[in-house]
């Protein structure tokens, strides 16, 4: 059975059809890199898939569970249990540190456990930033403690939204070998990028180009 | 967030010290109020003349000690002075000095047990006499002549200035009436409510006195005091809505700053009921220092008010430290419902894209 499958699923707002028709699956330990200009409808299929959004029509299912017909606060409920988020603008609270913005996700999920969020910061090799606020961190560590975050609840899923769109090229490479050790030990794993080097790396593209898929293929 | 910790902390500090003078106040304007003159009047039941001096006592041991402000006895008869028939009041000018604190003496209060008399502004003017003139007292049939001297005159605004006062013994002893008064004026810190009370506990235990209420003396007062709370009560619940409406805005004020924490949160897996406990917990805990500071000043401001407008010091109510703190919190939690119903409707994919 596949992790997530997509049928027919289309995304209105007003008269702008911003997807139509897209059938997607992603099977457990597969890393997946939607592609596409910018307006293509990427990001919009990612808050869906994310549990963020709900879909005009047409089905999700995402771990046996169809999400077309749920409440919000079960989305919420899922969101919180099965993803892992990483977003382009890292998204960390300013006034916490390293290891607290890492916590606030067990927070919400279950109980904050700080020698379970040191390890997950090691893991992104912070662990020695781990007091430091976010401000005193380069947006290569940003982005790992973001990624950190994602991970601490054990996701099935990661959905990481442009993870690379405000690195440099040195921490580029960083987080991309990341997502590779991630992928590597069976992570599944779904990136929305514009950056064709970036897609590359991925197991499988998805090319979105108004709203539709116009191309899947494997990089290898 | 300072701004609304200095909203609840002023909030607070106004209820605190309003209630407190709200309280407080009665029992202060009460004793004012007392300066006013007697509020109670104590004279003889059915068909007596006289009252016995000695029931004054049994009278007194029926009032509270520390309410009590004076009895003043009187008795009155009309006895010549100067050959001139004039009525004449016996009284013990100590307690008339608490009792009607408002005369005014132009030269001194006769001495107690002295032959020396009080003249009525009016009746001065019109005998033409100045302290220290003295006079001739004829009294009873034989037409016992007894000489006085004039102590003081008393200007009052009222009857008395027709009247002569002199020592009650003395005027007893003229008149062959040891023991007897016509009546006694009382002056007793209490409302409306509690002189009926005590009046209708007198005249349980004393058959031979008839307690009358000063009505229009004791109305006044409670009107003055029942428009006074109104005002203090009316104060504090506009300030309670100004509060209300600063905290609602700077907490508003603090949602819009913090949407992106808020669909961050969200995004992280907060539902709303995580949300709203976020933000009420932040409210409560805002309300309650807020509260903790305004108590500490609103006692300092009722504190000062008190002494500076009443001349006493009032005590820290615990009781009121906590209807203050409740209030705040109360004030802080409602102010913080719009708030926290904007925060919940934050949609995180909206706010995570940066719109």
């Amino acid at each position: 059975m596949s992790l997530l499958e997509l049928k027919n699923v289309c995304m209105t707002y007003g008269k702008v059809k911003a997807l139509q028709d897209i059938n997607l699956v992603v099977e457990k330990g597969e890393w997946l890199a939607l592609m596409g200009p910018s307006g293509s409808g990427k990001t919009t299929l990612m808050n869906i898939i994310g549990c963020m959004d709900k879909a005009t029509s047409g089905s999700i299912i995402l771990d046996e569970r169809d999400l077309s017909n749920v409440s919000k606060n079960e989305l919420t409920s899922f969101r919180r249990d099965k993803i892992g988020l990483v977003f382009q603008q890292f998204h960390l609270i300013p006034y916490l540190t390293a290891v607290e913005n890492v916590m606030i996700a067990q927070y919400y999920h279950s109980m904050p456990d700080e020698a379970e969020a040191l390890a997950a910061l090691d893991r992104v090799g912070l662990k020695d930033r781990a007091t430091h606020l976010p401000s005193q961190l380069s947006g290569g560590e940003q982005q790992r403690v973001c990624i950190a975050r994602a991970l601490i609840n054990y996701p099935m899923l990661i959905l990481a939204d442009e993870p690379t769109g405000n690195l440099d090229e040195a921490n580029e490479e960083i987080v991309m070998k990341i997502f590779h050790e991630l992928h590597a030990e069976g992570h599944t794993i779904l990136t929305v990028t514009h950056d064709m080097e970036v897609g590359k790396q991925a197991e499988k593209c998805i090319i979105i180009d108004h709203g539709r898929i116009a191309e899947s293929k494997y990089n290898r | 967030m300072l701004i609304a910790l200095l909203a609840v902390a002023i909030g607070a500090t106004i209820i605190s010290g309003m209630v407190t003078v709200y309280y407080d106040a009665p029992q202060q304007m009460g004793r004012e109020f007392r300066s006013y003159g007697a509020n109670m009047l104590l004279v003889p039941t059915g068909d007596q003349q006289w009252l016995a001096e000695s029931d004054l006592q049994g009278v007194m041991g029926l009032l509270p000690t520390d309410k009590l402000v004076g009895i003043a006895p009187f008795l009155y008869e009309k006895i010549k002075i100067n050959e001139q028939p004039i009525l004449t009041a016996g009284t013990d000018f100590d307690q008339v000095q608490k009792v009607s604190p408002y005369w005014q003496i132009t030269g001194k209060w006769p001495a107690t047990g002295s032959k020396e008399i009080l003249l009525g502004a009016e009746l001065a003017e019109r005998m033409k006499i100045v302290p220290g003139q003295s006079l001739i007292l004829t009294t009873g049939a034989e037409q016992t002549e007894t000489k006085a001297v004039v102590a003081g005159i008393v200007r009052t605004g009222g009857k008395e200035e027709q009247f002569a006062f002199m020592d009650l013994s003395l005027l007893q002893k003229l008149l062959q009436k040891n023991e007897q008064i016509s009546l006694a004026q009382v002056s007793i810190v209490a409302n409306q409510t509690e002189l009926q009370t005590l009046a209708d506990k007198i005249s349980e235990k004393n058959p031979m006195l008839a307690p009358r209420l000063l009505q229009q003396v004791a109305h006044s007062e409670q009107t003055v005091l029942k428009k006074l709370q109104a005002l203090v009560f009316l104060v504090t619940i506009v300030v309670l809505l100004l509060t209300l409406i600063c905290v609602a805005t700077t907490m508003m004020a603090v949602v819009t700053e913090r949407r992106k924490e808020i669909g961050l949160k969200k995004a992280l897996g907060a539902d709303n009921k995580a949300i709203v406990l976020d933000f009420l917990g932040e409210g409560c805990v805002l309300g309650a220092l807020g509260g903790v500071l305004g108590i500490a000043l609103g006692f300092f401001f009722a504190q000062s008010v008190s002494i500076n407008v009443f001349g006493r010091a009032i005590a820290f109510s615990p009781m009121i430290a906590l209807f203050s703190l409740f209030v705040s919190i109360l004030v802080t939690g409602i102010a913080s419902l719009i708030p926290v119903r904007i925060a919940i409707n934050v949609e995180p994919a909206i706010v995570l894209r940066g719109e």
